[in-house]
């Protein structure tokens, strides 16, 4: 990316902004398994939440290149915060904003981007996961409104979002083209949040199931037409994996700056462990790697900007090569900081926790293969 | 043009009516400045119900001391300060003015030499004269990284500001002779326009471990029985307690006194690291004290690398004798 | 509506800037350039008078193109207008002769009030805002730690060694800003974003000011820099460890004494 002066300004205070209110936090709200509220509204303040959509709707006029920045930046000190923005920004309010009518962009986005709510996807379920025709949830039309029932696991930001884009059938003959989706209010009748998963990584991540009981949602927040849902769904997740790519970027990113720190203090032998050429050449690796990770996710961002019919390959690359690059440097980062990096003593240790969850969500890496494979295929 | 101005100008700073130190230490300065260019040293008293005081002034070195008593000086205002003593300097023409880097002479001296459109040296740390009456004013800037000296070579008075604690006064001598002039100033108070509201006493305030000049800092060498010598120690030093990881882990000091790498990063004057063994998570935290005092029993801990003065010992032998001394110095 | 002129200057991180051992100069490369910290508070102290009574924001710099950057960043964060200072006339100025042009500069302005930060970390001489405040003619309040206003007066706290005065004073004064007292906000990302694409900085020179150049920049400046030099590297440290607790006690005291820490 070339850096502009707006650029640049943009980089000083995601930096500012996540060294001061961001790392701070990051190994408490880890070790309480406590979702950082707080730092989302301050995000808010700033505009973040609104960052890559139109100022008419309440947004800053940024772009998808910026936004993926500003996951990366953020979750170099907290994975967790990272993906509650992703969540909130990929999954909510850009299928509001890419395929909602004008009335549900004017009733929803502007508290959505002003961070006034926040937003939550709700597409797994026990028995659909990556296979999503699986779908149990059923949306029934009874007059003016769709009659809910089921239920969803793993839900990101469930239980502090205000606007769930929910997926159910609504024809179950159909298969993945009997889907639609919903935006559900969370003060819906009938709606409640279940039990919260206790998770390896992004532990300060709300991570529960969604329960609806004869939820009555208007037929008005129907998102696109009905049988659209798979689509949409899709669509959807091709931009949410950017935004993971770039969370996972962030975490490899993180864990090197955090083991340069180190290797550059840490002396055995009567020298800092940078003087051994294990560890140079490890990091040499890990480095590597990661820039090649930062430009495919950049690549991929761009590919959103531009409308790119290929943004569906670059996304999975870009997601498949930097989650597995976020894998690969925290478990070798680790290795460099030795016993110490086994400890909650240094953030090390949760930096390899919270990488594994990016090859799994979202679209798991093999998944991610399939994507590409079938397009190189093709 | 530099013709008709002659010697050393000290502004002898009060609060509640009593002088501050700083006018001591520019006293001693200013008699060493005046004693090179072979001319007197006044000092500017300026205040309510001060008069008393100008004795002490004398005692401390200055050959004259000019007070201006009035009620409009009861407090420190800037406006009635600045023509106080502009009218003293205007009418005396001054070749060398000095004044405290105090709160109060840092708002004082700028409005004051702007008015006399002449030039002004914050902060001075090191003060030079020639006998041709040229001052050579050395400051630190860039946050301390960079010295400058600094010269005024057209204007007149030379005027600074001088950092409190760092020259030295002279020993006070009752018997020294010198004159005491009361001068009453035409006051414009029409000019006065900012007014007392209230004034606060600080409170107590949160431990500011980040703020403190000095830190004595606890290592588990310590132990909680003898964080009391520690405590003594620091109150002798106006300094304030902080610690490592551990001590703050065994419940010795609370939380916001931790140095390190998940404490507070500190950059103090000085720092003693007592009982510390110097993990790199606490070095992270301090190793940019300007100076930094340990003491540990273990001679190969990682702490004497970067100390400046490193004491293999006994802190609770030690510390004790410490205090014992420094109180000796300070009496003398 | 509260009218504020908010000075602000463009510094090098001081914490980033290391020394040439041998040279004894700065080592400028590689060492960002901010808003001074001071500045920054005074800034949010404006922002703080803006958000609460309403008021017109104009921040003022001083200094070469590129501090055009921290103007942006003031509009970024809430202020409503900016102006850079920017004439070859201004180099080598001191705090008289900054002093003098700010002051030229302000007087094209309508004001009720004129913040700036107590001190700038590159030189540190907390001079500018009384010098220009005596130069305007109004009057000052320094070391202030928080503005109010109320009732047509400005409240504010002005915090000295062991105490705080509360002070009240009418438009227009100068009051310089304690960097500690005031955390500043962030920029706002859509503002950031709109001065960016869509705002022109205006660039004054020193025409502007209506002062005769001998009273701007070098030529105006009463004091003069003979020498620099750096600060005296550390001496490799001393470690004792055949001093019994008596001897001990006494060197750290003596060391203490010598260098004027006690």
């Amino acid at each position: 990316m070339i850096e502009t002066p707006e650029l640049k300004a943009f980089k000083t205070l995601l930096k500012d902004f996540v060294e001061n209110e961001v790392k701070p936090i990051a190994a408490e709200i880890d070790e309480e398994e406590r979702f950082p509220a707080e730092t989302i509204k301050k995000m808010a303040d700033i505009g973040l939440l609104g960052l890559p959509f139109p100022v008419q709707y309440g947004g800053c006029g940024g772009d998808n290149k910026m936004y993926s920045l500003a996951i990366s930046t953020i979750s170099k000190a907290c994975a967790t915060t990272g993906v509650a923005y992703s969540a909130h920004v990929s999954l909510c309010c850009q299928p509001i904003y890419q395929f909602g009518t004008e009335e549900q962009k004017q009733k929803y986005l502007p508290k959505l981007l002003k961070g006034e709510w926040l937003g939550a996807f709700g597409l797994t379920e026990p028995n659909a996961g990556t296979d999503a025709s699986g779908q149990q949830t059923m949306a029934v039309l009874e007059g003016d409104h769709y009659v809910v029932n089921g239920s969803k696991i793993f839900i990101t930001n469930a239980g502090y979002a205000n606007v769930y884009i929910i997926f159910a059938m609504t024809d179950k003959s159909k298969g993945v083209k009997g889907i639609s989706a919903f935006i559900l209010e969370s003060t819906t009748p009938g709606f409640t949040v279940g039990k919260k998963e206790k998770k390896l990584g992004i532990r300060g991540s709300s991570t529960c199931e969604l329960i609806f009981e004869n939820v009555k949602i208007p037929k008005e927040n129907l998102l696109g037409k009905e049988g659209q849902g798979f689509s949409i769904a899709m669509k959807t997740l091709d931009g949410g994996r950017v935004g993971i790519a770039s969370q996972a970027l962030g975490i490899a990113q993180g864990a090197i700056e955090e083991t340069v720190k180190y290797v550059k203090e840490r002396k055995q032998f009567g020298r800092p462990i940078s003087a051994f050429q294990n560890t140079q050449f490890e990091l040499a690796d890990m480095y590597a790697k990661t820039e090649a990770a930062r430009l495919l996710v950049e690549q991929a961002a761009d590919a959103k900007d531009t409308g790119d019919k290929s943004l569906s390959l670059k996304a999975a690359m870009a997601k498949l090569f930097a989650a597995e690059t976020a894998m690969n440097v925290t478990t070798r980062c680790v290795q460099l900081f030795g016993g110490y990096g086994y400890t909650r003593e240094y953030p090390i240790e949760r930096m390899m926790r919270d990488a594994k969850i990016t090859e799994i969500y979202e679209g798991t890496s093999e998944v991610q293969r399939m994507v590409i494979s079938g397009a190189v295929l093709h | 043009m530099l013709e008709g101005y002659k010697d050393v100008y000290v502004f002898a700073e009060t609060r509640d009516g009593k002088i501050q130190d700083i006018a001591f230490e520019l006293l001693g300065k200013g008699r060493e400045i005046a004693d090179i260019t072979s001319s007197k040293l006044h000092a500017i008293l300026v205040g309510y119900n001060v008069s008393k005081e100008a004795k002490k002034l004398i005692g401390y070195g200055a050959d004259e001391v000019i007070v201006v008593d009035d009620k409009c000086l009861e407090n420190y205002l800037t406006e009635q300060y600045v023509q106080a003593t502009y009218h003293i300097i205007n009418e005396r023409h001054p070749n060398i003015v000095l004044i405290g880097a105090t709160s109060i002479g840092r708002d004082l001296a700028p409005r004051l030499s702007a008015r006399l459109k002449t030039g002004l040296t914050a902060d001075c740390t090191k003060l030079e004269a020639e006998a041709s009456g040229a001052l050579f004013m050395t400051r630190p800037a860039f946050g301390g990284n960079l010295m400058a000296t600094i010269v005024s070579p057209n204007t007149r008075p030379q005027m600074s500001t001088v950092r409190p604690g760092v020259m030295q006064k002279l020993h006070y001598d009752e018997s020294r002779k010198g004159e005491v002039t009361t001068v009453k100033v035409p006051f414009d108070a029409s000019k006065f326009k900012v007014e007392v509201v209230e004034i606060k006493r600080e409170n107590k305030k949160q431990v500011k471990i980040e703020d403190a000049k000095i830190l004595v800092s606890c290592g588990r060498g310590v132990g909680k029985a003898n964080l009391h010598l520690l405590e003594d120690l620091a109150t002798e030093l106006h300094a304030t307690v902080s610690g490592s990881r551990a001590v703050v882990d065994d419940g010795i000091i609370e939380q916001a006194r931790q140095v390190g790498q998940t404490g507070k990063t500190v950059r103090p004057n000085v720092y003693f690291a007592l009982g510390i063994s110097g993990a790199i998570q606490h070095i992270a935290g301090m190793e940019n004290s300007e100076f930094i005092i340990a003491i540990n029993k273990d001679k190969f801990a990682n702490i004497f690398q970067i100390a400046d003065l490193g004491i293999v010992g006994d802190v609770k032998k030690i510390v004790p004798l410490l205090v014992e001394e420094i109180k000796k110095i300070k009496a003398q | 509506m509260l009218k504020i002129l908010v000075c602000i200057k463009q510094v090098p991180d001081t914490n980033e800037i290391k020394i040439d051992p041998v040279k004894g100069t700065l080592i400028r490369e590689g060492v960002p350039s901010i808003m001074n910290p001071d500045d920054k508070a005074g800034l949010e102290a404006a922002l703080r008078l803006k958000d609460k009574y309403g008021a017109n924001v104009t921040v003022i710099s001083m200094g070469p193109m590129q501090a055009q950057e921290i103007i942006r960043e003031a509009i970024a964060m809430g202020a409503d207008d900016g102006y850079l200072l920017s004439d070859f006339k201004f180099a080598g100025a001191d705090t008289l002769a900054t002093s003098t042009a700010l002051c030229g500069a302000i007087k094209n302005f309508e004001y009720d009030l004129v913040i700036m930060g107590r001190q700038a970390i590159d030189g540190d001489t907390a001079q500018v805002g009384p010098e220009t405040a005596e130069l305007l003619g109004i009057p000052q309040i320094s070391y202030a730690a928080s503005i109010d206003y109320k009732d047509g007066y400005f409240i504010v706290e002005r915090k000295v060694e062991d105490r705080i005065y509360v002070l009240k004073a009418k438009a227009p004064i100068v009051v310089t800003v304690l960097g500690e007292s005031m955390k500043p906000r962030y920029m706002n990302v859509a503002r950031l974003i709109d001065v960016y694409r869509n705002k022109q900085i205006n660039v004054w020179t020193a025409e502007k000011t209506n002062t005769p150049a001998e009273k701007l920049g070098l030529k105006g400046s009463p004091t003069q820099v003979k020498e620099s030099f750096g600060k005296q590297l550390k001496a490799a440290g001393t470690v004792m460890d055949n001093l019994d607790p008596q001897e001990a006690a006494k060197v750290i005291a003596k060391t203490l004494a010598e260098k004027h820490y006690l």
